[in-house]
């Protein structure tokens, strides 16, 4: 019989992918862990784009001619790809948007101005990140309906204990959760609040930006009505996302924004709206982020979604066992086997924008802020915290950078 | 002298680990407090005039924040003690800059910043004058209040 062996990842080969490691910052070379706010981009991608620009560019849909052709082949199989990355039944039920943060705006003004009111709940958590969180508290404030977040307790964990009581204040008509936290790096019980939400007769929102790139993603399993999720967050291009919705809700929603692509036909009287997924892609849209986040995706899929899940689980056990090393320094986030690659922590007295400067002397870039999460911070009883966060080219070395910087910083400016 | 040791170079750090003027005033004559809620550097401002209800008689600070910040409000204290309010309210940032003598960058320079914006605070609410309107240079991301 033949031995299965789980498919690794080479960290090392894939890193000469990537030219931005070419370079030295500051005499060093880059040590980037700052991937859950970007990744950088492959030569796959890149000279995707190129590629797509020489040999194949024109706007899609419209034209007769060749090009127009090539280009809207180009454009539709990237939407095929982009769909079957999250298992989606059909690709017409994923729209290209700009990004998370716009996936998420469309499901909470299309969907919400029409179905939210007074009496109506809609259910955050206070671990979401700024995109899935400022929409709804808008979208409620707009519609009269109440807005409640799931609190966290002091580990930072979802307090689920707390479903019943916000089942009992009014009718949900909406969860949003992260599949993945930003800040803290949690793998959150999804399908647990989703199957809670259908007993309320909600709908369930996933903001799967930091999920998509470092584990696979499956609609169908997670049993959500929309999910969101970013190309560059995947080694793909800036300014594209998707937006992933069950066809009989997208069917049944009012467009988001308006003009030209997104019609039936227009008349003085009226307007009727296209097709999925058109209706909801107005305008030119981002034609070569799109062919290009095709091919990211098929640089992940190269590389194995499950290999990357688990080199960044390695990575994580690594560097917490290397920052235990430093002196008054505070982690925050659950244990390796529940979240993914991201480590949020303190040093005791340094303020984080010293800790990143002086770990920037050295070639290190890490975050240093609040993360789009001031609900989480104001919890955690900080203003702002490091993070660092590893990707697929990540490789140990850098890791042990940043606890060398760590203990410089610790050393110049701890009281 | 490499970039690293300019950043952090002996005196800020001196100022940021023994502060001077820092503490609270009971009975100031002119307070302000001001955040930058992107980093979360927070700084109290306390004055006390002499007789003349001009002259800066004493100043002190609380606060916390990133070395940047907190340095360069340690150091503004011992710039303005003895001056006259009227000019201290309407003083040249480059001063303070000058004195901090670090290479900033555009997030750094809010740190720096954050200091003087304040005191420019307490002393206007205090002597009744308007805001200047090109506030320190930095204000439109901090809170003043």
């Amino acid at each position: 019989m033949a031995v299965r062996t789980k498919p690794r990842l080479d960290a090392r080969k894939l890193r000469a992918d990537f030219p931005i490691f070419e370079q030295e910052v500051r005499g060093k070379p880059l040590a980037y862990l700052d991937s859950a706010v970007s990744a950088h981009k492959p030569r796959q991608v890149l000279d995707k784009l190129r590629t797509f620009y020489e040999t194949s560019y024109a706007n899609v849909h419209r034209g007769v001619y060749t090009l127009s052709e090539l280009a809207t082949a180009e454009y539709e199989g990237a939407r095929e790809k982009v769909a079957r990355f999250v298992n989606a039944n059909e690709a017409r039920e994923l729209i290209f948007t700009h990004g998370a943060t716009e996936s998420i705006n469309l499901v909470a003004y299309a969907w919400g101005l029409d179905n939210l009111g007074p009496g109506d709940v809609v259910v955050v958590t206070e671990l979401e990140h700024h995109s899935n969180f400022v929409p709804w508290q808008y979208i409620a404030k707009r519609t009269g309906a109440a807005f409640r977040a799931i609190p966290l307790d002091d580990r930072g964990e979802l307090r689920l204990d707390t479903l019943d009581e916000i089942a009992r204040s009014g009718n949900v008509k909406v969860v949003a959760n992260n599949l993945v936290s930003n800040a803290l790096g949690t793998i959150n019980p999804v399908e647990r609040l989703g199957a809670w939400a259908h007993e309320q007769g909600a709908i369930m929102v996933v903001d799967a930006a930091q999920a998509a790139p470092h584990h696979a993603v499956d609609v169908q399993q997670l049993d959500c009505d929309f999910l969101a999720f970013s190309a560059h967050k995947m080694c793909g291009p800036t300014s594209v996302g998707a937006l992933w919705g069950r066809a009989e809700l997208l069917e049944a929603m009012a467009p988001f924004n308006l003009g030209g692509h997104m019609i039936r036909s227009v008349k003085l009287e009226e307007t009727t709206w296209g097709q999925l997924p058109y209706k909801f892609e107005a305008g030119t849209q981002p034609i070569a982020e799109a062919v290009g986040f095709g091919a990211a995706i098929d640089y992940l899929n190269d590389v194995g979604l499950d290999a990357i899940e688990d080199h960044e689980r390695e990575l994580l056990v690594y560097a917490l066992e290397r920052m235990a090393e430093v002196p008054g320094l505070v982690t925050y986030g659950p244990a390796p086997e529940r979240r993914a690659g991201i480590i949020s922590f303190n040093l005791e007295t340094v303020h984080p924008h010293d800790v990143a400067q002086i770990l920037d002397m050295e070639g290190v870039a890490i975050r240093a802020g609040h993360h789009c999460c001031q609900p989480l911070m104001a919890k955690l009883g900080v203003a702002a915290t490091n993070r660092a966060s590893f990707y697929l080219y990540t490789i140990p070395e850098e890791i042990d950078r940043l606890v060398e910087g760590l203990h410089k910083a610790q050393k110049l400016l701890a009281q | 002298m490499s970039e690293f040791d300019q950043m952090y170079r002996e005196v800020i750090l001196d100022h940021y680990k023994n502060p001077r003027g820092h503490g609270e005033l009971d009975d100031a004559d002119a307070h302000a407090e001001g955040q930058n809620p992107l980093c979360g550097d927070e700084v109290s401002i306390f004055v006390a005039f002499g007789e003349d209800g001009d002259t800066i008689d004493e100043v002190k600070f609380s606060g916390r924040g990133c070395a940047i910040s907190q340095a360069a409000t340690s150091m503004l204290t011992e710039m303005v003690k003895g001056r006259s309010a009227a000019e201290v309210a309407a003083l040249p940032r480059d001063e303070l800059l000058d004195e901090i003598g670090i290479p900033l960058t555009p997030v750094r320079l809010k740190c720096a910043l954050l200091g003087l914006s304040t005191l420019k605070l307490a002393l206007h609410k205090a002597r009744g004058t308007p805001l200047p309107e090109e506030w320190a240079g930095a204000s439109s991301d901090l809170e003043l209040k």
